[in-house]
């Protein structure tokens, strides 16, 4: 009964893709979207439900090695689909208003889920490519949404042309390496690593692929235009779910695949995180549009994700994986508000102007807005400030204080940007009447639930820290793939 | 009484609460007044059951179990001598505030009324924090709702103004995250059992000693937070536009509250954390005390507007109280702590005084008055009385502050030259010019303006709110023992403790090799290179 167990293992995901595959049929033949919302919820809840109680399981491999389960892949699926169902869940309303309510962008949205549950999962390269390319091609298509409008165009395009030329990149690196080990699987490569030229240049390349993904400083150039250009809550999701697929497979890739003897990994990824984390801030400082200030800041906090990533310690890792839960929390909020706001018509309510007055207008979507921004500024008591803190923690616990350093000034500066949305709201007065849409209860809900969970998780976040440490604790090479 | 501490702590949240149920102005005043008047009361309690004589552990102590598996975070709150009076402090401030804005808010009330009870909560939790992660988390939760205070219910220039005052004041906290990360893993390499521990009484104790190089970067992150707060001259310039800028009550708890947290951070984290440095770096500190001390005055006395030349006599203060701790001994530390609560009571009644004359006449410059004493004979009287506490005339409050802080100052092993001590009372003469001109141009000669001719009064609420000041001018004038007997042993304890870690660690530095420069600045020869050379 083998094969049962490997459907078990990778159960999520299996949920995912079929559901996205019955609602692609549903599409075609009934046209039935409030249909394929439910298929949508009701797959993604379950396959988060059955994500989260693998977090507390066994782990191991499954697939003939193909893929491994629980531990980080769990937690990793579980951010995946939380980002996946809070973004379905505020979808509706908004593509509703923009009328671009299309039942395949729920099924693409399935299909992508699927496609990061296997990058989160994955034991193999080639696991790891077939992963990427589903959620890579989903995304493409859906950044392109709003086609009848320029940007729109524009981000779809882009985003093809820079990911398939980043993809290039991942899959030379990936061939290289096969040919410095003979094999693909991570265990296996990590097993016959060595400082030989062609397992270098393999592993550099592979990371540079991750690097677009993931748009770290200097492969970047591509996220503000697609965040832009696609749809708000679609952006959500990219910048959420498809971003914290990308670091939990780097993260398994770094920890598992590429010994440290080879090459001096940590002091790459400590360039490219200041690099990431000064460009991104400071770019963002002068940025007028919401959109582009958020796609600034993704940036910027993925410099702060691979500050953990380079501490290269179990508790940089697990301090990287909370980060990643924290956020996706606030960032799906960010979003969320701003997506609510640019359903105002007459006005373009992506510009930070238009947001004259409106925290008074609109009092509650007003605090909850200033409350993600406070969070993804790090200001504590909130879920942002200990995502940083533990991921600076461990970079000072590994003697790398310069970088800890830097990203806090980097953040100090961030805070400039992260205000100013709050001087708009607060602090100016209105200059245009507008009559606002009422946002629906699953709108609001979904919206007050993120922002209950940046408190709870500021305050309460030892059980869950716990919890990531125990993945690394003891023997954790070993026991992370090994059956 | 643990538990009597946290609900002082955290009934201002409960008020919030109450806010947001309520959606009424009238309630959302009543609710606020009466939780901050609640919280005071029961803070007396707190007052009256504290022994003086207790030595070591802070009192009403709460502890919580850790937050993460092998790392000691957790949230530790209690009061001891060093934090008991500004904490009462803060919750006699919190139903004056509120009263202060009665009438002068109006727009936004439930918003307004909310920040003002969540900064209290996060003023009171700053003092009565043991554990320094605990301790940096209200720190910086004080800032959202003093952003919020200033940019919303400001003056003109409030964006500008509290955009720098966050901005500047988080990136001193923000440096001193990393000095404590980083102190926290120091701490927790030589204790059994956890990896991290900010538990502020292992770290105060001797148990637990830092290395000199160490030592003086983390004293320079954690300095460099405190000062920016305080503020300490070069670091003040976030201050005058963030006072002028903010609504009365803002002023009030900015001057009287928040920059308090920088001097007691001084005092509470550097002082026993970091003694060897803090010595070292004394004579410095205290020569930009003293700088900050001139200057204050002298641009005090140029300004055109009561509230800026208030700001900067602040300025000025505040480097006394700076120079208090700097000096290292039972007087001056005394007089330091006795002089933030003179700070807070004179300061803080200045403010409300230019409050309620700017309710008025929407105006604050000095100018647009002159000779009202006649038409407002009890807001003179008040006016005088704030005006020559904050001077430090015998009687009132400020002299026992500053008196106790030069004395101290005078006497210093730690800083020796008395220049110190002499210009620092240059301080005090500047004050008297500065304060005593202005409030001459206010309020007496003859009548300049005709629309002054009718001014109102100080109405019931007005005298109701500066009265308990007034009397505790008074009060801590004529009998500060008073008020320094809650301190006394806490204070003797913490310099013995901390004078003993310092020479502790000296000597075995002296074991160790050191770089250069430290040896330098500490005076420490290193005694292994020292024997082979005699050989």
């Amino acid at each position: 009964m083998n094969y049962l167990n490997d459907l078990n293992a990778f159960l999520p995901g299996v949920i995912a893709g079929a559901a996205g595959l019955i609602a692609l049929l549903i599409d075609s033949y009934k046209d039935d979207h409030d249909g394929i919302y439910g298929l949508t919820i009701i797959s993604l809840v379950a396959s988060l439900s059955l994500s989260i109680i693998d977090m507390f399981g066994p782990v191991g491999e499954a697939w003939s090695g193909m893929i491994t389960y629980g531990g980080v892949s769990a937690f990793g699926n579980t951010v995946v689909l939380f980002g996946a169902l809070f973004c379905v869940l505020i979808s509706r309303e908004y593509l509703k208003a923009i009328e671009h309510d299309d039942g395949e962008v729920y099924a693409l949205v399935l299909i992508a889920t699927s496609g990061m549950l296997a990058l989160a999962s994955a034991n193999n390269l080639i696991m790891i490519f077939v992963g990427l390319e589903t959620m890579s091609i989903c995304l493409y298509v859906l950044a392109g949404l709003i086609k009848e409008r320029k940007t729109g165009a524009e981000a779809a395009l882009k985003y093809f042309l820079l990911g398939a030329f980043s993809t290039g990149f991942l899959l030379y690196g990936m061939a290289l390496l096969y040919g410095a080990t003979g094999t693909l699987s991570i265990p296996e490569i990590a097993q016959a690593a060595n400082t030989d030229v062609l397992f270098v240049v393999g592993a550099g390349l592979l990371l540079i692929g991750f690097f677009f993904k993931i748009s770290a400083v200097p492969f970047h150039m591509w996220t503000p235009d697609v965040y832009q250009g696609t749809p708000t809550t679609i952006t959500a999701y990219m910048a959420t779910a498809s971003k914290s697929a990308s670091f939990v497979a780097l993260i398994l890739i770094v920890s598992k695949m590429i010994p440290a003897e080879t090459a001096d990994w940590s002091n790459v990824l400590q360039v490219i995180a200041i690099f990431t984390m000064i460009v991104g801030n400071v770019i963002a400082l002068v940025q007028d549009n919401m959109k582009r200030m958020l796609a600034y800041s993704s940036i910027a906090h993925a410099g702060y994700l691979l500050v953990g990533l380079a501490a290269a310690t179990p508790e940089g890792y697990s301090a990287v994986l909370f980060y990643l839960l924290a956020y996706s929390i606030m960032n799906i909020g960010a979003f969320g508000i701003v997506a609510y706001y640019e359903r105002q018509q007459g006005l373009d309510f992506t510009d930070i102007n238009n947001y004259a007055g409106l925290g008074f207008k609109r009092p509650i979507m007003g605090v909850m807005l200033s409350l993600f921004l406070f969070s993804l500024a790090g200001i504590p008591p909130l879920v942002g400030f200990f995502g940083k803190y533990l991921v600076f923690a461990a970079a000072i616990n590994a003697g790398m204080i310069g970088l800890a350093v830097v990203g806090v000034l980097a953040s100090a500066a961030s805070v400039y940007y992260y205000l100013r949305p709050m001087v708009y709201m607060y602090f100016r007065e209105p200059h245009k009447d507008v009559s606002f849409v009422q946002a629906g209860t699953v709108y609001k809900a979904t919206l007050i639930v993120l922002a209950i969970m940046t408190i709870y998780f500021g305050v309460a976040f030892g059980g869950l820290h716990d919890l990531l440490s125990s993945y690394y604790s003891g023997d954790w090479v070993a026991s992370s793939f090994m059956p | 009484m643990q538990l009597l501490l946290n609900i002082c702590i955290y009934l201002p949240l409960a008020g919030i609460a109450g806010i947001l149920v309520a959606r009424n102005d009238k309630a959302t005043k009543w609710i606020s007044l009466v939780t901050t008047a609640l919280t005071f009361l029961l803070s007396l309690l707190l007052i009256f059951n504290f022994d003086i004589s207790a030595s070591g552990t802070a009192q009403f102590l709460t502890e919580g179990a850790p937050i993460i598996e092998g790392m000691d975070i957790k949230y530790l709150v209690g009061l001891d001598g060093l934090s008991l009076l500004l904490f009462m402090l803060t919750t006699l401030m919190g139903p004056i505030v509120i009263l202060s804005s009665w009438n002068s808010v109006k727009k936004h009330l439930a918003g307004y009324y909310a920040m003002l009870l969540l900064l209290q909560t996060a003023s009171m939790g700053v003092f009565a924090s043991l554990d320094l992660i605990v301790f940096y988390v209200f720190f910086e939760l004080s800032l959202i709702p003093m952003y919020f205070l200033i940019g919303i219910w400001g003056g003109e220039g409030r964006i500008h103004a509290t955009v720098k005052f966050f901005i500047y004041t988080l990136v001193g906290s923000l440096i001193m995250l990393v000095g404590l990360i980083y102190l926290g893993y120091d701490a927790g390499s030589v204790m059994e059992g956890v990896r991290f521990s900010t538990d502020w009484r292992f770290l105060s104790s001797g148990a637990y000693q830092i290395g000199l190089v160490e030592q003086t970067y983390l004293f320079a992150a954690f300095a460099l937070a405190f000062c920016i707060k305080v503020p300490l001259f070069p670091f003040h310039t976030w201050l005058p536009y963030a006072h002028t800028e903010a609504p009365t009550a803002g002023s009030v708890v900015l001057a009287a509250i928040m920059l308090k947290m920088g001097t007691y951070g001084l005092l509470r984290v550097c002082l026993p954390i970091f003694p060897n440095a803090f010595a070292e770096f004394a004579p410095y500190m205290g020569a930009l005390a003293v700088v900050g001390i001139i200057y204050g005055a002298l641009v005090a006395m140029v300004q055109k507007d009561v509230k800026k030349l208030v700001a900067y006599s602040s300025v000025s203060h505040l480097g006394f109280v700076v120079l208090g701790l700097f000096a290292v001994n039972t007087i001056s530390v005394q007089g330091a702590l006795l002089q933030m609560v003179n700070h807070g009571l004179s300061t803080g009644a200045l403010f409300l005084i230019v409050g309620m004359i700017y309710d008025r006449r929407h105006t604050r410059m000095i100018d647009d008055f002159g000779g009202i004493a006649k038409v407002i004979p009890v807001f003179a009287v008040m006016f005088m009385i704030a005006t020559l506490a904050s001077i430090g005339l015998p009687g009132l409050n400020g002299f026992i502050g500053e008196f106790l802080i030069l004395n101290g100052a005078f006497n210093s092993e730690i800083i020796p030259q008395n220049a110190f001590a002499v210009f620092a009372a240059l301080g005090v003469i500047l004050a008297a010019v500065y304060m005593l001109w202005m409030y001459q141009r206010v309020m007496f000669g003859p009548l300049k303006h005709k629309v002054n001719e009718k001014l109102q009064d100080l109405n019931a609420r007005e005298i109701g709110i500066l009265v308990p000041l007034v009397i505790l001018m008074f009060w801590i004038g004529i009998r500060p023992v008073d008020f320094t007997q809650y301190s006394e042993v806490q204070v003797n304890e913490l310099l013995e403790a901390s004078q003993e870690k310092r020479l502790a660690i000296e000597q075995s530095a002296k074991a160790e090799e050191l770089p250069e420069w430290a040896s330098a600045l500490y005076d420490v020869t290193n005694e292994l290179a020292s024997q082979t050379k005699n050989r």
